[in-house]
Order: C-alpha cells, then sequence, then structure tokens
C-alpha cells in the first residue's frame, strides 16, 4: 500500500475518532454537555490525537529505519560474489534500480530468466539507465531487496493502522464525563511542541558532531598545527599539499571588514532617519524598500559584482592607480557583500533604535535640546549596545556568505593587503574541495570539515556576543 | 488644609504664559476647546480634572511638547510674555529651554547623575568651565533635595537610583537649565508618600523663581501646594480661579461635583 494510501487511511480513522470521540462524551454526560468538564470538542480532539499522531511517529520511523535494514541485509548477501576492486556502493545503486524497475518488466521468475545483456536492454526500453550489465548475483539480490521492501511495506501498512486502532480503542474508552479532556490535550500538543524544537536543537547537535567527527579524521591525516600555523595554502590532489587556513581566514576578514566598512555607515545612518526623522508615511514605504535587499538571492549580488562592480572597479580605480588588473578583487566583493547586509544593520538597528523608550526623547527635547542632540547624547548612547549586537550578526552573515566571493573575489588563497587583488575566502575553499570526483578520505577533501568547523566557531562565537550584548541592552528598560 | 491655604495667598499678579482659545486637535478629535486661561508668575497653577479630559495636553502646548506628534494640530493663540509661541519666528527648541518639563513616569538617561544634570546646561552653553559647571549641577540638586543622598556618587548611573530619587533627578535636570516656566504632569504618581511630600515642598520652593504649572490627580495635592487651580472636563476649561475659591466655594456645578468626588 502506497504511504500515500496509508496516511489518507490514518487521517479518516482519525477524524472518525473525533466524531465518535464527541457524541460519546455528549451521550456520557445524557445530552447534557454543561455536565462535561471540558468541551465536547477537546474529547473528540483527545481521540483524533492519540489515533494519528501515533501511528505517524511509527511509520515516520519504519521508513527511516527500513532501507538501512534491508540495505545492510542485501549488501552483507551481496559482497561475497563481489569481485575485489568493485566498488560495493555503485553496486547497490544498481540493484536498488532493478529492483524498483523489476514489476514493469515482469515477474520476478521471468526477470530472473533473462540474460544479463537482454535485461540490460529491457531495461533501457523503461527508461531505466544502468551502470553495467548485471550479473546474476545482483539480479538475485536485487529480487531479494524487492521481497525485503514488500514484506516490509506490508508489515508497516499492518503495525500503524493497528496502532491507530489502539489509540482509538484506548482514547474512546477513557472517555467519561469528569476525564479531563481538555488538559490531556493540551499536554499532547505541547509534548508535540517539545518533539518538534527537540528536532532542531539535534539537528544542530548532529552536524556540530559530524563536523567534529570528520575534522578529528582530518587532524589524524594531516597536523593541525600545519593547518593553523602555515601561511600557504595549496592543495594538490597528488598528495603533498599544503593545507594552511591563514591565507583563506584572512581573505574571509579582509572582505568582511570592507562589507562592514559599507554596511554599518550607510545602514545606520538610514535607520536614524527611519526612526527618528522620516514620518509615517515615508516610513512604510522606505523600510520594505530596504528589506527588499535581504530578499535578493545572493547569487544576483554575485552576478553584480561579476559584470558590473568588478569591471567598474578595475578600470576607474585599479588600472589607474597602478594596483592591478583582475576584475575580481577583494574590493569587488566586500563593496557588493557591504550592499547585502545593509538591511541587516539597518532593519534591526531600527528597531533597536525604537525600542528606546519615547520617555527619554521626551526627556531631551523637554529641556531644549534639537532632535539631533537628542539623536546623538541620548538615543544612540542608550541602543548602543544593541546596535553593536545588530553589526555582529550582520558581520557573521558576511563571514558565512559564499555566492558573492566566488563570482566577485575569485578563487586565488593569497595574503596580501591590496584590496584590488584576487584573494578568496575558507566558504569558497570549502565548496572548491568537495566539488568534483573525489573520495572523501583524502586531507584535501577533509579539510573542508576543518575549514568549515572554524567558520562555524567563529561565527558562533560572533552570534553569542552579539546576543549577549543585545540581552544586556534589554535588561536596561525591563 | 484651611491654614494651608491661607498660607499660599497668591503674592505676584503678572501674567507668564497666556492662552486665547486654544483649541487641540488630534487628527480629528478635538481635544482641547477654546481654553482661554493666564498663567501667573512666580505661582504654583495646577490643573485638575478627570482623566482623558486634555489636561496633558494643554499642558504639552506651553513648550511646543505637542509638536513631535505628528497628528496633533494647535490653534488660537498661546503667548509667554507677551510673544506668540506658536509663531513661525519661534524657535520650539529655545521656548522649551524657557520652559521646562518633568514628566509623570520618571525619565532619567542613562547616564551618570552627574550628566543628567549637565546635561541641560551643555546643550545651552550655560557655562564656561568645569567649576561653573560642578557649581550648577550641585546648585540643580541641592534644590531638587537630593544633593545629600547622592553627593558621594554622582558617576552612577541615574538609572540606578530609587523612582522618588529619579523623579527628583528628573527635576533638578530640568531646573539646571534656569527656566522660567517649569511644566510637571502628575510629578508625583509614581511616587510613594515620602517621596510625594519631598517633591511637593520642593515644588513650593521653586515658586520663588519660577511659574509652576501642575497636572495632578490628588486634589489635597492641589490645594497643599497650588495658588491658582484650572478644572478641566472634556476639553474644555470649567473654571480657573483661586484655589481656595474653587476648593471651598465652586462657582460652576461640574467642579462641584467633581471636587466632592461625582464625577471622575
Ligand atoms: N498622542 C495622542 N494621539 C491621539 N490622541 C491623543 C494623544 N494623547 C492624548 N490624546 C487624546 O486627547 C484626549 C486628552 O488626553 P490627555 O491630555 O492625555 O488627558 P489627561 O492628561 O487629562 O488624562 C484624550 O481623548 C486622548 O485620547
Ligand atoms: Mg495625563
Amino acid at each position: 500500500m502506497s504511504i500515500g494510501i496509508l496516511s489518507s487511511i490514518l487521517l479518516a480513522l482519525a477524524a472518525a475518532g473525533y466524531f465518535i470521540g464527541r457524541a460519546r462524551a455528549v451521550s456520557a454526560a445524557g445530552g447534557d454537555t454543561r455536565k462535561l468538564h471540558s468541551l465536547a470538542g477537546f474529547y473528540g480532539q483527545s481521540v483524533a490525537l492519540f489515533t494519528a499522531v501515533p501511528a505517524f511517529l511509527l511509520m515516520a520511523a519504519w521508513l527511516f529505519i527500513q532501507p538501512i535494514l534491508i540495505e545492510s541485509r542485501v549488501s552483507g548477501q551481496l559482497q561475497q560474489t563481489l569481485a575485489p576492486d568493485a566498488s560495493l556502493s555503485l553496486v547497490m545503486a544498481d540493484v536498488r534500480r532493478l529492483a524498483n524497475a523489476i514489476d514493469s518488466i515482469g515477474t520476478a521468475d521471468e526477470v530472473a530468466a533473462l540474460s544479463p545483456e537482454a535485461l540490460t536492454a529491457r531495461l533501457g526500453e523503461q527508461g531505466v539507465a544502468m551502470g553495467g550489465d548485471m550479473s546474476v548475483a545482483q539480479v538475485a539480490a536485487a529480487n531479494e531487496y524487492r521481497l525485503l521492501s514488500n514484506q516490509s511495506r506490508t508489515g508497516m501498512t499492518v503495525a500503524t493502522i493497528a496502532l491507530a486502532l489502539a489509540g482509538l480503542a484506548f482514547a474512546l474508552r477513557r472517555i467519561r464525563i469528569d476525564f479531563r479532556a481538555r488538559n490531556v490535550t493540551e499536554q499532547f500538543v505541547m509534548v508535540l511542541m517539545i518533539a518538534a524544537s527537540l528536532i532542531a536543537v539535534l539537528t544542530t547537535a548532529g552536524i556540530v558532531v559530524s563536523l567534529l567527527f570528520e575534522t578529528i579524521h582530518f587532524f589524524k591525516l594531516y597536523p593541525a598545527s600545519d593547518f593553523f600555523l602555515s601561511t600557504t595554502w595549496s592543495p594538490k590532489f597528488g598528495g603533498g599539499s599544503d593545507l594552511g587556513i591563514w591565507p583563506l581566514l584572512w581573505g574571509t576578514l579582509y572582505v568582511s571588514l570592507i562589507a562592514l566598512i559599507v554596511a554599518v555607515p550607510v545602514g545606520l545612518m538610514s535607520a536614524i532617519y527611519l526612526a527618528e526623522y522620516a514620518s509615517p508615511r515615508v516610513r512604510t514605504w522606505v523600510k520594505p524598500a530596504i528589506e527588499i535587499l535581504a530578499g535578493i538571492p545572493t547569487i544576483v549580488y554575485g552576478l553584480f559584482a561579476l559584470i558590473t562592480v568588478g569591471p567598474l572597479l578595475r578600470d576607474y580605480f585599479a588600472l589607474p592607480l597602478g594596483l592591478g588588473n583582475s576584475s575580481s578583487s577583494v574590493m569587488t566583493a566586500g563593496l557588493v557583500m557591504g550592499i547585502m547586509v545593509i538591511p541587516f544593520v539597518s532593519s534591526l538597528s531600527d528597531d533597536i533604535i525604537n525600542a528606546v523608550p519615547q520617555s527619554l526623547r521626551d526627556g531631551s527635547l523637554g529641556l531644549g535640546a534639537t532632535p539631533s542632540e537628542t539623536v546623538r547624547q541620548v538615543v544612540l548612547p542608550a541602543a548602543l549596545p544593541g546596535i553593536v549586537g545588530a553589526i555582529l550578526l550582520a558581520a557573521s552573515r558576511a563571514i558565512g556568505e559564499t555566492m558573492i566571493v566566488v563570482m566577485g573575489a575569485g578563487a586565488a588563497a593569497k595574503l596580501s593587503l591590496n584590496p584590488f587583488e584576487a584573494m578568496t575566502t575558507v566558504t569558497v575553499k570549502i565548496v572548491s574541495q568537495l566539488t568534483g570526483d573525489t573520495e572523501f578520505a583524502s586531507p584535501e577533501t577533509l579539510v573542508a570539515f576543518a575549514l568549515g568547523l572554524t567558520l562555524f566557531v567563529i561565527t558562533l562565537a560572533l552570534n553569542i556576543l552579539a546576543l549577549w550584548i543585545v540581552r544586556r541592552y534589554r535588561e536596561q528598560y525591563e | 488644609m484651611k491654614d494651608v491655604l491661607t498660607e499660599n495667598a497668591v503674592k505676584a499678579e503678572t501674567s507668564k504664559i497666556s492662552a486665547r482659545k486654544a483649541q487641540v486637535y488630534y487628527g480629528t478629535n478635538h481635544a482641547i476647546k477654546d481654553v482661554d486661561v493666564e498663567i501667573l508668575d512666580k505661582t504654583v497653577t495646577a490643573f485638575i480634572g478627570p482623566s482623558g479630559c486634555g489636561k496633558s495636553t494643554f499642558l504639552r502646548c506651553l513648550n511646543r511638547m505637542n509638536d513631535t506628534i505628528p497628528s496633533c494640530r494647535v490653534e488660537g493663540s498661546i503667548t509667554l510674555d507677551g510673544e506668540d509661541i506658536y509663531d513661525k519666528r519661534v524657535d520650539p527648541v529655545q521656548l522649551r529651554a524657557k520652559v521646562g518639563m518633568v514628566f509623570q513616569k520618571p525619565n532619567p538617561f542613562p547616564k551618570s547623575i552627574y550628566d543628567n544634570v549637565a546635561y541641560g546646561p551643555k546643550i545651552h552653553g550655560l557655562t564656561r568651565s568645569k567649576a561653573e559647571l560642578d557649581e550648577i549641577v550641585e546648585k540643580s540638586l541641592r534644590r531638587a533635595a537630593l544633593w545629600n543622598e547622592v553627593k558621594d556618587r554622582l558617576q552612577t548611573p541615574g538609572t540606578g537610583l530609587s523612582g522618588g530619587q529619579q523623579q527628583r533627578l528628573c527635576i533638578a535636570r530640568a531646573v539646571a537649565t534656569s527656566p522660567e516656566v517649569l511644566l510637571m504632569d502628575e510629578p508625583c504618581s509614581a511616587l510613594d508618600p515620602i517621596a510625594t511630600a519631598q517633591v511637593e515642598e520642593l515644588i513650593d520652593e521653586l515658586r520663588t523663581n519660577f511659574s509652576v504649572v501642575i497636572v495632578t490627580h490628588s486634589m489635597q495635592q492641589a490645594a497643599r501646594v497650588s495658588q491658582r487651580t484650572a478644572f478641566f472636563h472634556l476639553g474644555n476649561l470649567v473654571e480657573y480661579g483661586e484655589t481656595g475659591q474653587i476648593f471651598t466655594n465652586p462657582k460652576d456645578p461640574r467642579t462641584e461635583s467633581y471636587i466632592t468626588g461625582r464625577i471622575g
């Protein structure tokens, strides 16, 4: 049975549970719903929740675990028949493709009777491309795979429907006049919410752990002291690479610095204008217009850097000043990225400036201060910690940016002070080390994880610092 | 109450602020209607009336604080020493230096106690040396009856003081710019009785140098500190006269019902 049909059945059961539960509650009260502890609908809801939620959870868990179990069983059998140099994962991919296509060719016996060449041809007719002709063992494995999948699917259908019915019966039996259906429903929903937030937390933890794991793996192959202290970055896929992080980190920091030099004054001044001077009409137009900047995909900014800003800077600044002839440069990427983070600075600062109590402004204006004196001497000092927080958040955004750098700053890892030279950043190198057909076992690819972890630690530290500053600022007024 | 009133007999009679046919609109809401009032120099004038009757609105007209509310529009004439304060040539910023304001909720700046008081004098360039500034700060804090409590911690944040101390700090801050008129919008509503008594004493003392206008919800307070009382109702100035007369012998039946507790 397909998952769609199974889900519909579960939902139908839950809906039925709702109405049965409701009706049962009403009849338990002898038709007088005032005697019930909760509104009749809550009894229905409690039944529906107990019917649907456990069943869906079981289904999700089953779908997650089933392929892992089947895969390991089938590949375990297949491995013994393989030539020592064949790649198990490629062979398994073919087996899976065949397993999914068997039904469109014929019964399992018919497929087993075909010669390998004929099978490939038949599969080709169906539009299924295989890595190579299938061996007998592979066909057998595919059949086994299909059989196990089907069995497991049937098992899942039976088990989930049984669980749904059990939940339905359990919840229905609990309905009495004094059953606290409202509290039970609310608790149930609360547990669901906790589970949802746990998923987010666990995912983050999982990502960090896997990063950490691969990084440790990397440091076993490549000395950590070289990674953190060397100033050359020259990966060679034959081995003997120099993988020092400094040229990349320098590029990242240099580009981010230029971005902040652009974004902080522009963003801050527009925030002050919007919060303190603009009429409500202007505000309703200008604020969303600035926020649109945040909605532009970074690849579009990248194009802008590559096609417009880069050549412009080269022709009008770098060449006349004799600072280089490259159209991709730190300056290009920094300027464009600065424009990209303007809304982060301006929008957050605007909110923070608005959060400064009006009474402080009134106090200052009431003493005969001008609006600009009020902004400079009262509002900005009061908002400063929050603004610093906003800037740090913008900085961590800039540090993690990739697309603009690829297209604007180039890919040459260099330690240089000249802003018109092409350089590159940590994020760009992560991408370039991982793209291409390489195995995830050499230091040249694993270094990506160490770079990623370093970046993660830096942005995390910035974010924590920003949050800490913003929180301290909030306390001042509450 | 009787002897307080006789003691508070009005001494000066020169008019400081006068309003003629003053109207205030918030958008289409007509909040102040046809108010005529003479506020005397070196006198404490109390504005009383039920909530929402426009006391704060009218008070804020007197130093053009209503300019900061976009929807607010003022008509009619309001003069300070005979000059129309809504005239195009008048700079509202300079006006506010002359007509200071203390707000309902204490609003010290997130700066040190010293810097709070020095704020106005610094902005207006009232002093030529640090010593002069120190002197103004000390004098203002003494006038606000706060000096003894804070003299050892002038560099600590003003926001760290108690509510009553904060309000006296705000009064010191307003006094430091040496205004001619001091407007106070329910300055004691966030204070405990002891702090209230201190502020009231202070107001009575300020009368020797300034004209003080105070909005209050407490009839007793109005009777204790003011020489003149204006009663507002639904945006109208119902009755205005000597405090003693308003409280003992009101002419308008609405005033009488308010002070005896039937409206409000
Ligand atoms: N900022 C404002 N915007 C619009 N209407 C206001 C504003 N402030 C006060 N009002 C209106 O003006 C009227 C008088 O208010 P207010 O002067 O605050 O009264 P009071 O201080 O006597 O309690 C009320 O009807 C109030 O709703
Ligand atoms: Mg008021």
